[in-house]
């Protein structure tokens, strides 16, 4: 299976093209080339996928094929870093999750960003992401998997401000490169924890890739020492997944292009901390179970925390960004409540999975419905909108399929893969579970509110008539909706879990009908707020919510407390001194050396004559005085 | 006697039939085909390089007069590269009128003081050392006074010839003092144990260091190398501030730990007291300097002076950091002096300040001049920061940690002074910048070569690893 490297080159390459070169072709060639490279990607992706799970299983488990591994650097004959790639069931997922994305932003974009300026650049940043994705699910260990970790927050980084000249991109792309950077310490500082005590960076002697076993491998320190390294692992995973209190970056990340907020911050990027943990899995459940489940208490309190706040945001991509952190904290929960490596204990892993996947494909079919949204008003704001459904019709079904996709109502494929994580909930704690119903619930109510206001509900003025968007951003719209409607009928217990034995997903009846009647509800309620031009009732608690409505608006004020504890406490407490410090002390010190050298410079220079004689007498000089130290001074 | 053993001497003799080709062409060859000296010189030298490098075993002939082992080869093969890049650098200048009829004798006095550096490196007894060094000076003396109708040519040689008089005189009174105390010249039976420590046998060391710290131009026996190196030809500078500095540091390791292992903390004492002289005046000299050969002059005391961290472990690894360091010096070394030597021909500039702006006229050479330069500071990932960080590295584990702090301090004023060339070509104005011209195919080559080397050296670990395979020490 050489050829996956493809996957991997045809990226970079693209990205090194049209970087160097792309100023000279035309926007166009530059875009078709990037969607045509993809293509490319995408159709090894699912031929790798196809091959992979069509191998005969070893014992009921889908043996981890590694591809390729080079070693990179060699630190001692167990401890070395390689370059690699690693095909296992988790990793040829999401080879398919980000090649599909990918591909169908690519199409996206030719239409949403036509006219942009830099739009080679914003192709070459495209490619360098997908590559920098595509090396981070395929990593054979955890240091590959990190150096591609940072690739993505370069790329990140770059592509949220890709509109240089507006302050609030810039803005948002440094605030989102420094609270991931922040977090990826933790996963840095893990890593090397990890390697030092387990003496192995990589996924398949560790025991992490297959290797539902390796407890042999770890003595008694690193028993200790494991859970620790993960729980900093954990951090890294949780700044780039967007886990309070480490969210703050992604809602402001939407100031990127709406497409890049599909493909990074809705379906790929985010998910990346989901991944990790699924990655070293097998390691948190034989070492570190309550390390897994406090990132399930984590996920639980991010997801209501984030659902809160979508309920009352009034702009469209801050709502979608706040539904996937909430989605991105189900997935976490779903992982976080696996008491065992067996397929019925861990169903949540499994769950995990089926969730990321699903998500990933109606998030980033909302997101790009926002765009073609944003596309046709030219606005984020809600009351810029409504009634948009009479001039844009393909925009506005798919956009309700995925809605209630993710409210969870059948047969869509959000209600498969929610149902999962609530039974796993179930199985670990009812109050979990009962917590995580109602935050669906209230999924279900702000993403109907949203659906509302963008179609329904009064019509605001425009400039000009809305449109419909043109075909190559209706047709991955209408792809991905598409894949929406199906994927729920996928066995993906057959292909994941977390064992790797098959594992037959059979619906609880009753977490169903709950879950269903739950959306059901939430949904109504929304439609009888929000459906009609006149609002009684959503102002009417607006008015009496005061005081939890304007601090929900304002996230809970999260920022703000950030605000403070750096610039009031960090930057003055610390970083005056220390910037003090370094004015007067350290350079004070070079200073010194370069005044010094300056005077004594100045004051050696007639050593200097040009007379031959006086060479030798310095060169008699010299030898005496060291016979003379040698023989007095020293010995 | 075993005559067969001379073919144990494979480089030497090797190096004795290219110079012979040399001469005999030099002779034979008419007026036109001269024009075609240097591609044959260059192809003689690849393929005495190449012969060098065929893998040989250590032996020792001649009752232990003469050694050889793998490493010799492989600085042997240093020198010859730089000797290569040296005289394709060479061919501008040696097709100028006045010195075209000489451009035989160039090559042949190069290869002959190459020749000496041989033998003083593949040297068991301190005579054959000592004729080595005197076949590497005495053609060097006429190289330095090349250009003889030029004042300062002149009045360079007859300094060179001077002071390397006096060293050798100082040099050849302590291997007296040598073969006093001890009895002998062979390198092995040189041992102090009944003197150990005695004055006789430090004033015999302390002798022998001067006379090879004239060779590496160390403080205090550096005085000589800023007016020679201005004086001379460009060339000949850029020749005697690598390889010839390659050769003798290289020799004095192998002399040091080989012949006095019982004196080991008395030269370790002086290499430091001379270390920290050289490294530190030469930087201070540096900063003032105007003329750029001088400037290099006083950077390559600096740099004689790094050389020697690696020397005073005596160990395996500072050997091999010596050789390594050597290597990357010569590339970063040569690629500046490519390049003033070219500027040279071209406009006859020489001074500090008329490279002010030269970016704006010729930036590919500025470009390489700044790698270069970037590379004798010590900036990663350039080839020098690799070399100063072995080196450090080996001395750091000889215990010697004030000392490599004493060289990390100076590192930065060294940087100071290399920067300032930088700044000058970049930013500073300039109304009469040195004009757009041209290099000529040996000097781009040259210039190619070097850059390789500064970029490739400190990347490819494999050339690491190959000279610490070979290495060896105390």
């Amino acid at each position: 299976m050489e050829y996956t490297l493809f996957i991997m080159l045809l990226p970079v390459l693209m990205f090194l093209f049209l970087g160097l070169a792309g100023h000279k072709l035309r926007p166009a060639v530059a875009g078709i080339l990037g969607c045509c490279s993809l293509g490319i990607v995408a159709i090894l992706s699912y031929y790798a996928a196809w091959q992979y799970f069509s191998m005969p299983r070893v014992n009921g488990i889908y043996q981890p094929v590694t591809v390729f591994n080079f070693e990179w650097l060699h630190f001692t004959d167990k401890l070395h870093i390689d370059l690699g790639i690693l095909l296992d069931p988790i990793s040829v997922m999401m080879l398919v999750v980000i090649s599909t994305v990918s591909l169908m932003v690519h199409i996206y974009s030719m239409g949403y960003m036509h006219g942009e300026k830099g739009f080679q650049r914003y192709y070459a940043f495209l490619s360098l992401f997908t590559f920098s994705m595509l090396g981070l699910v395929v990593a054979t260990n955890i240091f590959q998997m990190y150096l591609f970790w940072e690739l993505v927050g370069v790329s990140s980084y770059l592509l949220i401000g890709f509109y240089y000249s507006k302050p609030s991109a810039i803005a948002a792309s440094k605030k989102a490169f420094i609270v991931t950077r922040f977090a990826d310490l933790g996963f840095l500082i893990g890593i090397l924890v990890f390697g030092y005590f387990v003496g192995s960076f990589n996924f398949e002697t560790v025991g992490a890739g297959t290797g539902f076993g390796g407890a042999a491998l770890l003595g008694d320190a690193a028993r200790v020492m494991v859970p620790l390294a993960l729980g900093l692992m954990f951090i890294g995973g949780a700044g780039k997944s967007a886990m309070f209190p480490l969210h703050i970056w992604l809602p402001d990340a939407m100031e990127g292009p709406t497409p890049v907020s599909a493909l990074i911050h809705a379906a790929t990027m985010v998910v990346a901390g989901v991944y990790l943990v699924a990655r070293m899995f097998p390691l948190f459940i034989d070492y570190a179970p309550e390390v897994l489940h406090l990132i399930a208490y984590v996920g639980v309190f991010t997801a209501f925390f984030a659902a809160a706040i979508a309920c009352v945001q009034t702009d469209i991509k801050r709502v979608l960004a706040f539904s996937t952190i909430s989605q991105i904290a189900f997935m976490m929960v779903a992982v976080g409540v696996c008491t065992a490596a067996t397929a019925h204990e861990g169903l949540g892993y499994m769950a995990s999975m089926f969730h990321l996947f699903t998500h990933a494909m109606f998030k980033a079919c909302l997101f790009l419905g926002a765009g073609a949204i944003i596309h046709a008003v030219h606005s984020n704001e809600m009351s810029h909108m409504g009634g948009l459904r009479k001039y844009m019709p393909i925009t506005h079904i798919t956009f309700l399929i995925c809605c209630l996709s993710i409210a969870g109502i059948p047969p869509f494929s959000g209600f498969f893969s929610k149902d999962e994580i609530l039974t796993a909930c179930l199985e670990f704690s009812p109050v979990v579970y009962w917590i995580m119903s109602i935050i669906a619930g209230m999924t279900a109510f702000y993403m109907f509110r949203l659906y509302y206001g963008i179609f329904w509900g009064k019509e605001a003025r425009h400039e000009h008539t809305p449109h419909e968007a043109p075909a190559n951003m209706t047709v991955p719209l209408i792809v991905l909706a598409a894949i929406t409607c199906v994927a729920g009928f996928i066995p993906f217990g057959h292909f994941v879990s977390s064992n790797g034995e098959t594992y037959d997903i059979h619906l609880n009846t009753t977490v169903a009908t709950i879950s269903t009647c739950i959306a059901v509800v939430a949904i109504l309620l929304a439609t009888f707020m929000y459906r009609k031009a006149e609002q009684p009732v959503a102002d009417m608690l607006g008015k009496k919510l005061r005081g939890l409505h304007t601090a929900a608006y304002h996230r809970f004020y999260i920022d703000e407390i950030y605000q403070f504890i750096t610039h009031r406490i960090i930057f003055r407490c610390i970083s005056t001194p220390i910037a003090w410090f370094d004015r007067h002390v350290v350079d004070g010190f070079f200073n010194f050396l370069a005044w010094s050298s300056q005077e004594g410079s100045w004051s050696i220079r007639n050593l200097q004559s040009g007379r031959v004689q006086q060479y030798a007498y310095a060169f008699f000089i010299g030898v005496i005085a060291l016979v003379l130290i040698l023989l007095f001074v020293v010995i | 006697m075993d005559y067969s053993q001379f073919l144990n001497m494979k480089e030497e003799l090797s190096l004795m039939v290219v110079i012979a080709i040399v001469l005999l062409y030099d002779i034979i060859a008419g007026d036109k085909r001269k024009q075609t000296m240097t591609p044959v010189v260059i192809a003689l030298m690849v393929f005495h390089t190449a012969f060098t490098l065929v893998p040989s075993q250590a032996y020792s002939i001649f009752g232990g007069m003469y050694t050889h082992t793998p490493m010799m080869s492989i600085v042997k093969a240093i020198l010859n590269l730089g000797v290569i890049i040296v005289f394709l650098q060479a061919d501008i200048w040696l097709r100028r009128e006045d010195t075209k009829i000489r451009a035989g004798e160039f090559y042949e006095l190069i290869l002959c003081t190459l020749l000496g550096m041989y033998m003083m490196i593949g040297a068991g007894h301190f005579l054959m050392f000592y004729i080595g060094l005197e076949t590497a000076s005495i053609p060097m003396a006429a190289l330095v006074a090349f250009d003889k109708y030029r004042h300062h040519s002149a009045e360079a040689g007859a300094k060179y010839i001077l002071t390397a008089m006096f060293s050798s005189a100082l040099l050849i009174f302590g291997l007296s003092l040598v073969y006093g105390s001890c009895g002998s010249l062979y390198f092995d039976d040189v041992t102090y144990t009944v003197f150990s420590g005695g004055p006789m046998a430090i004033c015999a060391l302390v002798l022998f260091i001067s006379g090879m710290g004239f060779k590496l131009s160390l403080v205090p026996f550096h005085l000589w190398t800023a007016d020679v190196y201005q004086g001379a030809p460009t060339n000949v500078t850029s020749y005697l501030s690598v390889i010839s500095k390659g050769a003798a540091a290289f020799a004095f390791m192998t002399i040091l730990v080989k012949a006095f292992p019982e004196l080991v903390d008395q030269w370790q004492t002086a290499l430091y007291i001379l270390i920290v002289l050289s490294i530190t005046i030469a930087n201070l000299f540096a900063i003032r300097q105007q003329d750029l050969k001088r400037f290099m002059a006083f950077s390559s005391i600096s740099q004689a002076g790094y050389i020697m961290l690696g020397v005073i472990g005596g160990n395996a690894l500072g050997m091999t950091s010596l050789v390594y360091y050597v290597l990357v010096y010569i590339v970063a070394n040569l690629a500046i002096f490519g390049v003033i030597n070219i500027v040279e021909q071209r406009s006859g500039k020489l001074e500090f300040s008329d490279y002010n702006g030269f970016y704006q006229t010729n930036p590919k050479l500025t470009f390489i001049i700044t790698l270069a330069l970037f590379s004798l500071g010590g900036i990663p990932p350039f080839a020098g920061f690799f070399s100063k960080f072995f080196i450090f590295a080996s001395a750091v584990e000889q215990g010697y940690v004030w000392l490599v702090f004493i060289a990390l301090l100076n590192t930065i004023i060294a940087l100071y002074y290399y920067l300032r060339l930088v700044k000058a070509m970049y930013i500073l104005p300039n109304e009469t910048p040195i004009a757009t011209f041209r290099s000529d195919a040996c000097t781009r080559v040259s210039l190619a070569i070097c850059l390789i080397g500064i970029i490739g050296f400190g990347l490819v670990s494999a050339i690491y690893d190959c000279i610490n395979a070979y290495s060896y020490g105390l």
